[in-house]
């Protein structure tokens, strides 16, 4: 599979929230405004890639050559949550304006489970780990482009009429199943 | 097998550990101890009258910004202020307590209804129909989006038009920015007079539509003898910092001076709403000297 193919696949046809319903919290929780969309799938992207490259090494060096792949969920979980909480403390030490703007995101990104996702989907699919990142980086990306759609339609629905029974999280979580549905449309193009 | 794989996974969590442990060391970030005390110290509402987002805002900038007075949290007032000043070494003026100030009279004005209407109940909404359901496009609709925003429960509805409370305001100014026909408007509450109309129209227009809105006559301005009255985005805007360094020797010219009534004395009445006999009073003698009604 091309590069060119491996982005249309991770960002449109198996997107991460949409085909494959992980992050679906931040998905609903961070998508009421378009910024607060865009800080959180930029957060996302340079957390995922980050822990893509960390979780492949451990995976290369410590998993297979001590025979515990079992152990793997377990331990990328301890890797992403140390590695989210230490870039978050480089960044506040050694880039303050990134981390004014990513700040309150990353620590909701330590357990996120569209990064862990998509760790693991980067192993089973055995990509090296140069591949391995650039997927992870798409599905970042795919995770960005749901967040904005979402908060574009959720900042036009602030504005509309809905039922009381159906206003906020329910209608989100319809539209949600329509997105959703919407993307199924790509199935069987890569 | 299960004891190596404990092994593995406790040294793994210990070294993971030990690197945090170091990197909170190396990448520790000198954070101002008095920010916290700040904080503590301001009522915490987040109304962002200070013109911060947020205490923890206006925290950061009072104690990291030298320019930053210690008196912008107009929530909490001279208590407040004297504390931040204490602890960020500022001098301490005494804020201004402020009060929100409705310009509009709509109901001692008789203003009618052009049409009904049967929207979203929200200002917002309704003042994009038509410039709004009132034959005054300056009116206060009366739906309370000031009274969704304030965050201290100050203002109530009341015969459809909204009412401060004028001991709970704190004048931290949400409400203004939430009104859409900008009615409210944040005066000192030693203020000595304020104009009760925000009507951007003209003579004939206005007398059509309410008996007791502001025609823009200018004689106001002429009469002040502070020069703290002039025309502001169309309408009459009073200097209130002008209108009381210069103290009472005016003797409330202004007021006096008003052929209709829009300025009020504050020391008078502080409530913001006449009785409607009042108003048909005065409507009858509306030729006559108004000098007695002003005192």
């Amino acid at each position: 599979m091309g590069i060119f193919e491996l982005f249309i696949s991770a960002i449109f046809v198996n997107n991460i929230v949409l085909a494959q319903n992980l992050g679906n919290c931040p998905y609903i929780g961070c998508s009421k405004q378009k910024s607060v969309a865009l800080g959180m799938g930029g957060a996302v992207i340079f957390v995922i890639v980050l822990a893509t490259i960390f979780t492949w090494l451990a995976q290369k060096y410590i998993l297979v050559p001590l025979n515990i792949v079992y152990l793997q969920t377990l331990i990328f979980i301890l890797i992403i949550a140390s590695l989210v909480q230490f870039v978050e403390m480089f960044l506040k030490k050694a880039v303050p304006p990134l981390y004014s703007a990513l700040g309150i995101f990353l620590p909701l990104i330590t357990t996120n489970c569209a990064v862990m996702g998509a760790t693991l989907v980067v192993q089973r699919e055995q990509y090296d780990l140069l591949t391995g990142s650039l997927y992870a980086c798409a599905s970042g990306v795919g995770f960005l482009l749901a967040l904005l759609l979402m908060a574009g339609i959720r900042e036009r629905l602030e504005t509309l009429r809905v039922p009381k029974a159906m206003a906020g999280t329910p209608i989100s979580l319809v539209m949600a199943g329509i997105m959703a549905l919407a993307f199924m449309a790509f199935k069987g193009m890569v | 097998m299960i004891i190596t794989s404990i092994l593995i996974l406790a040294v793994l969590g210990f070294a993971v550990a030990i690197m945090l442990g170091f990197a909170s060391k190396i990448f520790y970030v000198e954070e101002d101890p008095r920010v916290e005390a700040v904080l503590e110290a301001l009522p915490g509402a987040n109304c962002g009258g200070c013109g911060y987002a947020g205490c923890e805002g206006y925290a950061n900038a009072v104690v990291n910004v030298p320019d930053v007075a210690a008196n912008l949290c107009v929530a909490g007032g001279a208590k407040t202020a004297v504390q931040v000043g204490e602890l960020t070494g500022k001098a301490v003026t005494e804020s201004d307590p402020l009060l929100t100030f409705r310009r509009c009279d709509k109901i001692s004005g008789k203003v009618q209804k052009r049409y009904t209407y049967q929207g979203l109940p929200s200002c917002a909404a309704a003042a994009t129909l038509a410039q709004g359901s009132d034959v005054c496009s300056h009116s206060c609709l009366g739906f309370g989006d000031c009274v969704v925003a304030c965050p201290f429960d100050a203002l109530y509805l009341k015969d459809g038009i909204v009412c401060v409370r004028e001991n709970i305001c704190t004048g931290c100014g949400k409400c203004t920015h939430a009104c859409p026909r900008n009615i409210l408007e944040l005066i000192p509450r030693r203020a000595r007079v304020a104009v009760r109309c925000s009507t951007t129209d003209k003579l004939r227009a206005v007398m059509d539509v309410c008996l007791v809105g502001c025609i823009q006559c200018g004689k106001c301005i002429k009469t002040c003898p502070a020069g703290a009255i002039s025309m502001k985005d169309n309408r009459i805007h009073i200097d209130q910092q002008k209108c009381l360094a210069y103290g009472d020797e005016c003797e409330l010219a202004c007021v006096k001076g008003c052929p209709r009534q829009i300025l009020r004395n504050l020391k008078e009445k502080q409530c913001l709403l006449p009785p409607v006999e009042e108003v048909q009073q005065t409507k009858t003698e509306e030729n006559k000297p108004v000098e007695a009604k002003a005192e």
